[in-house]
């Protein structure tokens, strides 16, 4: 790691000003900064350090949730209006990572974590268009099992990491920034030729809070390749209302599949909730998907996966 | 940097760079080599201590960020948990218990002891490389008082 200065801010104000230098990067709770600098994959000249800073609510009124951007994600998970109320949310944080990494982790880190792929950090210096633009894309070349299927481009194919991020794109969160409050789903980017660049932030903005209005049913549905502390092959956030075993409204998106979380866009109004139907009505959203060969069972294990996460009693895991 | 830390209820002020972690400070500036170095990079658990009562990974944090912190290593650690591993058999070479010993306690303190399930994916931030788990399962369950 190389040598870098280091400040503790006070309050938001300082945050900002701090921030604002070129070559400086916010720390949260670190979980994902760290690694990037053990690696020198970031090698900025000064840390701000806003982990001690007050924006660490977790508030429910009738206008729905408010999370502070330094709200811990096991503080979150374990809130018991969040699981009442918010179910995706708890049950997307609590099958992220791991009870100490939560204890440290913060939602804004969290969101602002890197869009990336396994060769992304790869000891040695593989090529990487996210690392050192121009280089290649060592995952287009070789091992797919974790690339996109939707939203990628010849230079990235890579996806983003956040379990919390899908659940917010299915619950139409709005995310509060020092800037602006922008709907969840437009936070992060798609590669296109700029494959270094995961979110719209621009260098100094910082993420306040996250809002999420009131929400129907919802659940989170997390697939990997082992049972725990692990990411995702692919995931599914839902929230509908349904009555008499049909959908009034539903809401869903997916993780895994793509450099952001992906909006299901198709209406499921009047749709029943059995398999064949619900297929049919999802089918047309995975029109299109573009695979590589190694990602291609993707297409089919998100529909199944959207199936299940709709059909199955929706609350929280263990408790149904 | 200078920074305080009081760690086993003790103060400790330490002179570190800013890149420094706080496993690295624990172990090499104050010389407490009880917290491990595994895979220092949130993998493994081997460097679990306790912050402010939270269970964490130390190697994930830099040191320059725990002013004034109240830190718990093995070293401070005075659990039952820890004759329940001998008991039990929870460990083989040892290397991953310390993590594994502050990870139980945290764990326990929390509550998420229900069922062997429950108690398995909360331990999950810990892993072994001799696959000691069913016997650490053991263990906590003991303490948890379902045996
Ligand atoms: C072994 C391991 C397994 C993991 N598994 C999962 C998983 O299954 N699911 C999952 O979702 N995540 C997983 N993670 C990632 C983890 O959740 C993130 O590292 C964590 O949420 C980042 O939060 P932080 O506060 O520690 O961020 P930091 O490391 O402090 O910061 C990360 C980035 O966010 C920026 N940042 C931080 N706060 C703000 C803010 N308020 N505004 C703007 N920018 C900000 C920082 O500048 C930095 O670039 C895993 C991590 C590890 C190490
Ligand atoms: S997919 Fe993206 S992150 Fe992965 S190697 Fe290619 S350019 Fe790098
Ligand atoms: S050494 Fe910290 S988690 Fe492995
Ligand atoms: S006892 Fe050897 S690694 Fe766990």
């Amino acid at each position: 790691m190389r040598d870098v200065g280091y400040l503790r801010v006070g309050d938001t104000a300082e945050a900002l000003t701090a921030a604002a230098r070129p070559g400086a990067r916010l720390i949260a709770g670190g979980t994902e900064l760290v690694n990037l600098l053990k690696e020198r994959i970031e090698q900025p000249d000064l840390l701000v350090d806003i982990s001690r800073l007050p924006l660490t609510d977790i508030t429910v009124g009738p206008d729905g949730l408010h999370l502070g951007a330094l709200a811990r994600m096991s503080d979150v998970a374990a809130h018991p209006e969040v699981r009442s109320g918010y179910p995706a949310i708890a049950q997307a944080l609590e099958l992220s990572a791991s009870p100490q990494l939560r204890n440290m982790a913060t939602m804004g880190g969290n969101l602002m974590q890197r869009t990336r792929c396994p060769y992304f950090r790869a000891d040695h210096d593989l090529p990487c268009n996210k690392r050192r633009p121009g280089s290649g894309c060592s995952a287009i070349d070789g091992d797919h099992r974790a690339a996109a299927i939707f939203g990628a481009s010849e230079s990235c194919v890579a996806t983003h990491p956040s379990d919390l991020a899908v659940a917010l794109v299915a619950l139409d969160a709005q995310v509060r920034t020092t800037a602006r409050t922008l709907p969840a789903r437009d936070l992060h980017r798609l590669p296109g030729d700029q494959p270094h660049r995961d979110t719209v932030l621009d260098h100094g903005e910082m993420i306040l809070g996250i809002d999420v209005p009131v929400s129907p049913p919802s659940a989170y549905l997390k697939v990997r390749e082992r049972g725990s502390y692990e990411f995702a092959l692919v995931s599914v956030a839902v929230a509908a209302e349904t009555s008499g075993g049909v959908i009034r409204t539903a809401r869903a998106a997916l993780g895994g599949v793509a450099p952001k979380p992906w909006p299901l866009d198709v209406d499921l109004a009047g749709v029943p909730l059995r398999r064949d139907e619900l297929r049919a009505a999802i089918a047309p959203a995975f029109a299109a998907a573009r695979p590589l060969p190694g990602s291609e069972f993707k297409i089919e294990l998100a529909q199944r996966a959207v199936v299940r996460a709709l059909t199955k009693p929706i609350g929280l895991m263990g408790e149904t | 940097m200078r920074v305080r830390l009081r760690v086993n209820g003790a103060e400790r002020q330490v002179d570190v760079e800013p890149r420094v972690t706080l496993l690295d400070a624990l172990r090499e500036v104050i010389g407490l080599t009880g917290t491990k170095k595994g895979c220092d990079r949130g993998e493994c658990g081997a460097c679990t201590v306790h912050v402010n009562g939270r269970r964490i990974d130390a190697c994930m944090t830099l040191a320059v960020m725990h002013e004034g912190d109240e830190i718990t290593t093995i070293e401070g650690l005075d659990h039952p948990v820890q004759r329940a591993f001998l008991e039990h058999d929870a460990f083989q070479c040892g290397f991953c218990t310390p993590g594994q010993l502050m990870s139980a306690a945290a764990c326990l303190a929390e509550g998420h002891t229900g069922s062997d399930a429950e108690i398995r994916e909360w331990m999950s931030g810990n892993t072994c490389r001799c696959a000691a788990y069913p016997h650490i399962v053991a263990a906590v369950r003991e303490v948890a008082g379902r045996a």
